[in-house]
């Protein structure tokens, strides 16, 4: 940095362009240390494909390799094969998973989003402790919970349906948590600004307030996708119309099959639509910035 | 407005008090319609369930018999009789003191580091570090750790001459904490990192720009004096989300070395509860373990609370 800094003096044009090279040389030292990092996180996932892509007879070559010789959709097809036996065709798996993550993903968001927004901005009788009781129900862990819950929808006459899936996820504790934090971050006077103007909640909200937390919103879609692509309903669910993907994959990978390879392939297809989804919406993050004007 | 309630409320005798608070909701109909729809679902299915669940750790509850009161006796067993218990706070411990701040500076770091790429690069690495929590695959830290010459390990260093046979990595008592640690570390890069990267996102660049005349020169001083202090409410739900991972971690180690692990070497607090509720089905025991788990939780969050300064909780 002195070197730049005396630079700067003597012959500024120089001494800008030799601090661009710096920080271009920070970047790329930052690329690398990244990578070295990011090899080791990669590497089991890596694994996990190139497993997936194995025929039978490479899966117990020694030395084990890193790669496969001749990459085959066998595990795939296999799996793919056990679905299809069912009594319930494929497609109806998919339109169930779908049907849950999409109708979850939206509700959570949207009330998430909604409660934050008044829990982080607003006072009223009652906001603080809400807020309190936010951060303990994501502390507190008990497998007694599941039981009461099933006693809850049992108690509705939710159970069996696709209800008994989709209704325990809407509100979600850490997405509200997550939003909030976030939202805390405006300023006040924004939002004073625009109740001055004679805007509703409900406007400010969504009109003000949301377009200015698309990073934190786009995190918050990522993670109820997430969560909800992943719902087992094994416990609630037991007619088979109304089984999710991740119950019946993890059944065909688990069961008949028990061959690693299959079990790869069961990993590697449920991963695709949540990577999907993560790389649209960190798209979307990081576009915002650009848009707004601001250089990086 | 409801602020200046709240202020002149002390002032005044209970009636007044309950009439000025009926004020106040009314006046705040609409943040009340506004949390409603969230309240709804977050009571039926969270609030109602863990309130049902509260009490059971004083009963025995086998699930098929209604609960029948037991007082104290489920804690004073776990204390005085159970010596896994014993065995799984030690567990629980070493695993969350070094899984939680390791997990916790690498996100922060890693999200800053990130931070400084360009923007396709971003996402690029954002995804990798992401991704093993979105894929829950255990079956290939097994191929891995795998106890013969075909483990990736162990077929790896024994090329190398760095073993001669190969180690028991699963099983051997030695080891198996110490696996469990790199593979819990491996998926705990999860909301709190993309939290992270999301509130780096949200940082106004004018800031740095202040900085920058006001004298800050290195990023280093950036760090502290800029980017800490902007980051404090998505560092403090990182804080919570590594408090609940690293204390309720469990899965993956049972995954992993089976269960129970040899020795009880990565028999955690969560494993304990798992074995005593899906298991052996005694279930006011296991709600038993659960609430002094969530009690050190709570301790836990509040002294980090006090430390990041937030003292809304």
């Amino acid at each position: 940095m002195k070197v730049g800094e005396s630079m700067k003096n003597t012959d500024k044009l120089k001494g800008t362009s030799r601090q661009a090279g710096r920080k271009y040389g920070g970047t790329v030292a930052v690329f690398v240390l990244l990578f070295i990092t990011g090899l080791f996180m990669l590497l089991p996932i890596y694994l996990t494909v190139v497993m997936s892509l194995k025929p039978v007879e490479e899966l117990f070559v020694f030395p084990p390799k890193l790669y496969t010789l001749r990459p085959t959709l066998d595990n795939f097809r296999d799996m793919f094969d056990v679905l299809k036996s069912n009594r319930v065709p494929f497609s109806r798996y998919v339109f169930n998973s779908l049907f849950v993550t999409v109708t979850v993903t939206v509700l959570q968001s949207f009330f998430a989003s909604m409660a934050a927004f008044v829990l982080a901005k607003c006072k009223f009788p009652g906001s603080k402790l809400i807020n309190s009781v936010i951060v303990v129900a994501l502390l507190y862990q008990s497998n007694v919970i599941y039981i009461m819950q099933y006693m809850v929808m049992s108690e509705m006459g939710i159970i069996d349906t696709p209800l008994a899936l989709i209704f325990p996820a809407v509100a979600s504790p850490m997405g509200l948590f997550l939003m909030r934090q976030s939202i805390s971050q405006i300023p006040d006077s924004m939002i004073e600004a625009a109740k001055v103007d004679g805007a509703g909640l409900f406007r400010i909200c969504w009109q003000i307030v949301m377009p200015n937390q698309k990073p934190a919103l786009m995190t918050l879609i990522i993670f109820a996708f997430q969560g909800a692509w992943n719902i087992q309903g094994g416990s609630v669910i037991f007619q088979e119309q109304y089984k999710t993907l991740p119950t019946v994959v993890t059944q065909a990978a688990s069961s008949g099959l028990a061959r690693a390879g299959v079990a790869m392939a069961a990993a590697v297809f449920m991963l695709i639509p949540p990577v999907i989804v993560f790389v649209l919406a960190q798209r979307q993050v990081i576009e915002t910035m650009a848009h707004s004007g601001i250089k990086d | 407005m409801a602020q200046l309630t709240a202020e002149e409320i002390g002032k005044r005798t209970k009636k007044e008090k309950r009439a000025a608070t009926w004020k106040a909701v009314k006046q705040n109909k609409a943040c009340y319609a506004m949390i409603a729809s969230f309240m709804i679902f977050f009571i039926i299915f969270t609030v109602i369930p863990v309130v049902m669940s509260l009490p059971m750790g004083f009963t025995d509850f086998n699930l098929a018999q209604t609960p029948k009161f037991v007082g104290l006796s489920n804690y004073t067993a776990l204390f005085l009789s159970d010596k896994v218990f014993i065995q799984s706070i030690r567990v629980t411990l070493i695993f969350a003191l070094f899984t939680g701040p390791v997990s916790y500076v690498m996100c922060f770091l890693l999200a800053w580091l990130i931070n400084s790429l360009p923007p396709k690069l971003k996402t690029i690495f954002t995804l990798i570090f992401y991704i093993p929590s979105m894929a829950s695959v255990y079956t290939v830290w097994q191929l891995i750790f795998s106890g013969d010459i075909n483990g990736y390990l162990n077929s790896f260093l024994v090329n190398l001459g760095v073993l001669n046979a190969p180690v028991q990595w699963l099983t051997d008592s030695r080891y198996v904490l110490g696996v469990c640690i790199i593979v819990q570390l491996w998926i705990s890069l999860g909301a709190g990192f993309l939290a992270l990267r999301a509130g780096f996102q949200n940082i106004d660049k004018s800031l740095y720009e202040a900085g920058a005349i006001e004298g800050i020169r290195t990023k280093w001083q950036e760090l502290i004096y800029i980017v800490i202090p902007s980051m404090k409410p998505q560092l403090l739900f990182a804080a919570v989300m590594q408090i609940v991972g690293s204390f309720t971690a469990g899965t993956a180690a049972q995954n992993l070395v089976g269960f129970p692990s040899t020795d009880y070497k990565a028999h955690t607090i969560m494993t304990h509860a798992y074995d005593y509720g899906w298991v052996r089905f005694e279930m006011g025991y296991a709600s038993a373990i659960c609430m002094i788990l969530f009690l050190a939780m709570f301790i836990c969050n509040k002294v980090i609370s006090k430390v990041l300064g937030n003292n809304d909780d």
